[in-house]
């Protein structure tokens, strides 16, 4: 059964329809890149995927139940975590305190007072974890507004991390990156998602993160599902070719 | 977070709210003007645990402060003569209507929730200023007093003894302060700071943003309301000028003022609010005007209010 059911789904504002009748299943296991012009609906996909906002139309299953309906929190609860095209931390804490927060939500102590000896133990053993999972260990004590646009990154998929997610949603997590901070960012999803066989769907400008990572690649253009197959698949389509990818020469260059 | 330095602030606070009824004088105060400056703070400081430490604006606590305020004289006048029960029904009483106007108007944000506030604010003065049978209207309430507490053994002469009623005053602010710092220590006191600092990613995390915030308020009324009793005892007195929705603006004030990001912030901006009231209102009629200045210099100077730390961030 797909992890991610996603059954023609789509978003007007106003006239604008930013997502036109959208279908997709996402598999267990699976790195699905989303890829599409400036415009083309991608954020507005996840939007509708993680609950920032519920679509016009269709519905959207997650392991086996129907989210359409849930708010955020609620999709969390059930596995889902999510990081944005422009990175949302807590600026003003330390990396370490941007991670308790996760860690803390994580293991259901958001509402309580205080924390007992082992509770407290078992948030700084997974902060340990994370911090290390991240390549954070030397920064968990530096305030994030002052890291680099990659290590804030790495913060904030280390947020999303900590809730133990089933689908991992990443709107654009190189977008603003130099070379070496895209490389980075691109070994930190690898990892994640074969050492803990981590679903993960990611939206991303940068062909060479996407062609790197990705198993399957779905095109949008438009709000509408353009082409949907594996990198060679969508490498070689004529149809994306020319909506999208443009001259053949850009896709050759980029991809290198 | 910078736990040397609270160590301190706090060793100096509690040095100087248990002394200063003995060298108060000294330096032209009183110790009926410590404890207003006692009791304000309280308010400020509960205000503050929305306003610094949830990051949501409230300008309608004035109406708690009063319900507290009236819970407690009108209890003790009519009701049960008892200085605690009045307090517990004030405290009470501003904590339902916390509740109820707190569920009414959680899912405005921002401003809009400000205004909201400050619309109930002025419904609560208006009631109170109307209902003259019950609340004296525009008289306020009299002809009471704070009781003294028996305790079987002894009796606790509240009363008849000033400076005992400022240390069961400084109890109630310790009982309820600590209470506040305890939960902004912890976890659910995190998820308060997260909402402040990024609701999108808060939410985004599993915090449910709307029960974390009407928890908070609801806290913050909850204590307002007891500021609001103990001011009405301290002055065996309810006066409705005092509780007038510009008393909502003075604790947003003195919140600022003080630092509304450091914990003991809204104290210093009380005492200065309180001090600068005392030492003006007996010069000049234009008192608030010369406070506004403060105020402002204070915010131009000190972008984080005088207890504030990083003067350069911003933040939006
Ligand atoms: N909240 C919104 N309100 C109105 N229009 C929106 C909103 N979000 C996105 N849009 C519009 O929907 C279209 C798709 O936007 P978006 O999903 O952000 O594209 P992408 O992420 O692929 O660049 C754009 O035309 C954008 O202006
Ligand atoms: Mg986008």
């Amino acid at each position: 059964m797909s992890l991610l059911q996603i059954d023609h789904v789509s978003r007007h504002f106003g006239k604008l329809i930013a997502v036109n009748d959208v279908s997709l299943n996402v598999e267990p296991g699976e790195l699905r890149a989303i890829i599409g012009p400036n415009g083309a609906g991608k954020t507005t996909f996840f939007n509708m995927i993680s609950g920032f906002f519920p679509p016009t139309s269709g519905t959207i299953s997650f392991d086996g139940e129907n989210i359409t309906k849930l708010t955020p929190e609620q999709r969390v609860a059930r596995g889902m975590a999510r990081t944005f095209q422009i990175t949302e931390i807590f600026p003003e804490l330390n990396v370490a305190g941007n991670l308790r927060i996760a860690v803390e939500s994580a293991a259901g102590f958001r509402m309580k007072p205080w924390l007992n000896g082992a509770e407290k133990k078992l948030v700084a053993d997974r902060i340990d974890e994370l911090l290390t999972l991240g390549n954070l260990t030397t920064s968990a004590h530096d305030e994030v507004g002052a890291l680099s646009h990659g290590d804030q990154r790495a913060v904030e998929i280390m947020m999303a991390m900590a809730l133990r997610p089933k689908i991992l949603l990443l709107d654009e997590p190189a977008a603003g990156m130099g070379d070496q901070e895209t490389y980075d960012v691109s070994r930190l999803i690898r990892r994640v998602h074969r050492e803990q066989k981590l679903t993960i769907m990611l939206v991303e400008h940068d062909m060479r993160v996407v062609f790197n990572l990705a198993d399957r690649i779905m095109v949008l253009a438009e709000g509408a599902l353009l082409a949907e197959g594996t990198p060679d698949e969508i490498a070689q389509s004529d149809v994306v070719q020319q909506a999208y990818l443009g001259k053949e020469a850009d896709l050759g260059k980029e991809a290198a | 977070m910078n736990g040397l330095k609270q160590h301190y602030a706090k060793i100096i606070v509690w040095a100087i709210l248990l002394t200063i009824p003995y060298w108060f004088t000294y330096i032209g105060g009183y110790l009926g003007l410590a404890n207003e400056i006692v009791i304000y703070a309280l308010a400020a400081m509960a205000l503050n645990f929305l306003l610094g430490f949830t990051g949501v604006l409230s300008f309608g606590h004035a109406a708690f402060f009063g319900l507290g305020a009236y819970g407690t004289a009108l209890t003790i006048k009519f009701l049960v003569p008892s200085t605690l029960v009045g307090l517990a029904v004030g405290v009470l009483t501003a904590t339902v209507a916390g509740m109820v106007i707190g569920a009414l108007i959680i899912k405005r944000r921002g401003v809009y929730f400000a205004m909201a506030t400050i619309a109930f604010g002025q419904l609560f003065f208006f009631i109170a200023n109307r209902w003259n049978s019950v609340t004296g209207g525009d008289d306020g309430v009299g002809n009471w007093h704070r009781m003294p507490i028996n305790l079987g053994f002894t009796t606790i002469p509240l009363f008849h003894n000033s400076l005992v009623y400022y240390y069961f005053t400084l109890l109630l602010f310790a009982l309820a302060v600590g209470a506040m710092g305890l939960l902004l220590d912890g976890p659910f006191g995190r998820s308060l700071m997260a909402i402040r600092e990024n609701e999108r990613r808060a939410r985004f995390l599993g915090i449910n943003i709307e029960l974390h915030v009407w928890i908070s308020f609801v806290i913050s009324t909850a204590i307002c309301g007891l500021a609001g009793g103990m001011l009405a005892l301290l002055d065996n007195f309810v006066n409705p000028r005092d509780l007038r929705f510009d008393l909502s603006g003075v604790l947003v004030v003195m919140a600022v003022m003080g630092g509304m990001r450091s914990f003991w912030g809204p104290l210093l901006g009380a005492a200065i609010f309180q001090w600068l009231r005392e030492v003006l209102s007996s010069h000049t009629p234009n008192w608030q005007t010369y406070i506004g200045i403060v105020f402002v210099l204070v915010v131009l100077f000190f972008r984080r209010g005088i207890l504030g730390f990083k003067l350069s961030t911003v933040k939006s």
